[in-house]
């Protein structure tokens, strides 16, 4: 049985600067799997990798068994499956909460106005956004727009989400609302795959630890293999580098 | 070790560039049927021989070539100083716009004033009171040449144009550059010299171009004042053998005349487009 997605013998490079450089990863089901590293070790366009917005210079991606990165699939009906949040949040200026969530459940599924409507709200009041479904989002906390952008990546109901340090521009205090959520959404059996700078939230969440360097797997394991035995002197130093500037 | 294609990859490689040349031929195959159809329908067309012999005449073609080529010239002594001062004049005026301190205020207003009037003025209208109205005022010092004046009329009316599209780019520009600016200890002007309009200039390049090549075109229009342009030596050929061709000859001048800018401005957008892609922005 293979897993829900599979990131197999993946390669990208940008000119010649090879930035991935042969990354396997398995994420199975209801797992969440945190991929820590340096910035310019990959994170950022492993992430752009698995949901097709980068070319693969080699490799495959698979979902559900099927190899989305083979040419001809159908780029649009496989986004839909895959749910994607960032660092800026991105929600559409021009549309209220509510209407940036109910956009792709109308235009990609089709889905009715009211029941759109009805999802987004059952979505909003589970995670106390309720009252703010009429507001435009520059009214909004970085850490409310941040949590519409979550909500709206699950309203079409993706078979996984990538997040991709999604509170890299919060302060503290949100940044604690918007884990909130994610573990929610992960208790919730949410397949997800976290790249993040939150070493303490990736110890509590992640069922496995993910170390990129230099645009390889250097190291992988639970959070306890990872943050209490490293094994390279690669992830000795990246964690040695973030215990000195507090943030481990 | 070297890095090896994967099987998988080399079959990729080779689907892309199979659909590379599907697509290819596609176009290739539906641009000869576009074009049987249009050639179809003129040519059907119970007027065709008609219009074929008054306006694509190969003998008036060339026979008006040359003083049509001459005329021409003067098109483009007269756009050229019209894109300088067109350029100048806009980037002046959309600075006055967009000050904020009080004691400019008469300038801002007058600035308003100017962009809303000769936005709204139809050029041949402005063309005709510059062109006729100025000579008649027999102000000694001031040139009578419908050239000049010409070039005039279109300074007044692109100039507001220009300087509505150099004002949206600076408006346009993250306000929080400005504050940063300031925040260093630049002056309001070193802020909108080394800053602001530096990034609004790079963000309107585009539109700007577009009217420039919108100017390139209306310079014709100074014909209308006597001054013996391409359209004007058009006219006078045509006037002597009354057969439309040297006009078709004149317009076909003038496109080739803006296909570098536009195909310049094409290249430019893309390129910027290129680069907010490599930026992340999506």
């Amino acid at each position: 049985m293979s897993a829900l997605f599979e990131v197999k013998n993946v390669r990208k490079s940008f000119g010649s600067n090879l930035v991935l450089d042969d990354v396997s990863i398995d994420f199975p089901a209801r797992s969440a799997t945190v991929i820590i590293g340096a910035s310019g070790s990959g994170k950022s366009t492993l992430m752009r990798c698995m949901n097709l917005l980068e070319e693969l210079g080699d490799g495959q991606i698979n979902l559900n068994g099927l190899d989305i990165s083979a040419y001809g699939v159908d780029i649009d009906a496989v986004r839909s499956q895959i749910g994607s949040v960032f660092q800026a949040f991105n929600l559409f200026p021009h549309l209220s909460v509510l209407d940036n969530i109910t956009l792709a459940p109308r235009l990609v599924q089709k889905m009715k106005k009211e029941d759109a409507e009805t999802l987004a709200m059952s979505l909003l009041s589970r995670f106390n956004l309720a009252d703010k479904a009429a507001e435009y989002p520059n009214l909004l906390s970085g850490g409310q727009q941040q949590r519409v952008a979550i909500i709206r990546a699950v309203a079409t109901n993706p078979k996984i989400l990538l997040l991709d340090e999604v509170t890299s521009a919060l302060d503290p205090v949100l940044i604690a609302e918007v884990l909130n959520l994610i573990s929610e959404l992960k208790s919730e059996g949410m397949t997800m795959v976290i790249a993040t700078h939150e070493m303490g939230f990736a110890k509590k969440i992640a069922d496995r630890v993910v170390f990129l360097h230099h645009g390889r797997v250097h190291e992988s394991g639970s959070p306890s293999e990872i943050f209490d035995n490293p094994k390279t002197q690669e992830l000795k130093d990246f964690l040695g580098a973030l215990h000195q500037a507090g943030r481990l | 070790m070297t890095y090896q294609p994967s099987a998988l990859q080399l079959q990729r490689e080779d689907a892309k560039r199979r659909a590379s040349r599907r697509s290819t031929f596609i176009a290739l195959a539906s641009t000869l049927a576009f074009g049987f159809i249009i050639t179809a329908v003129v040519t059907g067309a119970q007027g065709y021989e008609k219009v074929k012999a008054s306006f694509f005449n190969w003998h008036y073609a060339k026979a008006a070539l040359p003083s049509v080529a001459h005329g021409l010239l003067l098109n483009l002594r007269v756009l050229v100083m019209a894109e300088f001062f067109v350029l100048l004049f806009g980037l002046l005026i959309a600075i006055a716009r967009t000050t904020t301190s009080p004691v400019l205020y008469p300038i801002r207003l007058l600035a308003t004033i100017y962009t809303d009037l000769f936005r709204g003025l139809p050029l041949l209208l402005v063309l005709l009171l510059v062109g006729l109205g100025i000579p008649g005022l027999r102000i000694n010092w001031i040139p009578n040449s419908a050239v000049v004046l010409g070039t005039v009329a279109l300074v007044l009316t692109y100039s507001a144009y220009v300087a509505e599209v150099i004002r949206a780019g600076i408006e346009g520009v993250n306000p929080t550059q400005r504050q940063a600016a300031r925040a260093l200890g630049l002056t309001q002007s070193q802020t909108l010299e080394h800053v602001v309009l530096p990034q609004a200039l790079r963000n309107v390049t585009p539109p700007l171009l577009n009217d420039l090549v919108s100017l390139q075109k209306d310079s014709g229009l100074i014909s209308v004042l006597g001054a013996v342009d391409a359209i004007r030596a058009a006219g006078i050929q045509t006037a002597q053998s009354f057969n439309f061709t040297p006009y078709l000859v004149a317009g076909a001048l003038f496109v080739l005349l803006t296909i570098p800018l536009t195909r310049f401005t094409d290249w430019l957008t893309r390129k910027q487009d290129a680069r907010q892609r490599a930026q992340g922005q999506w």
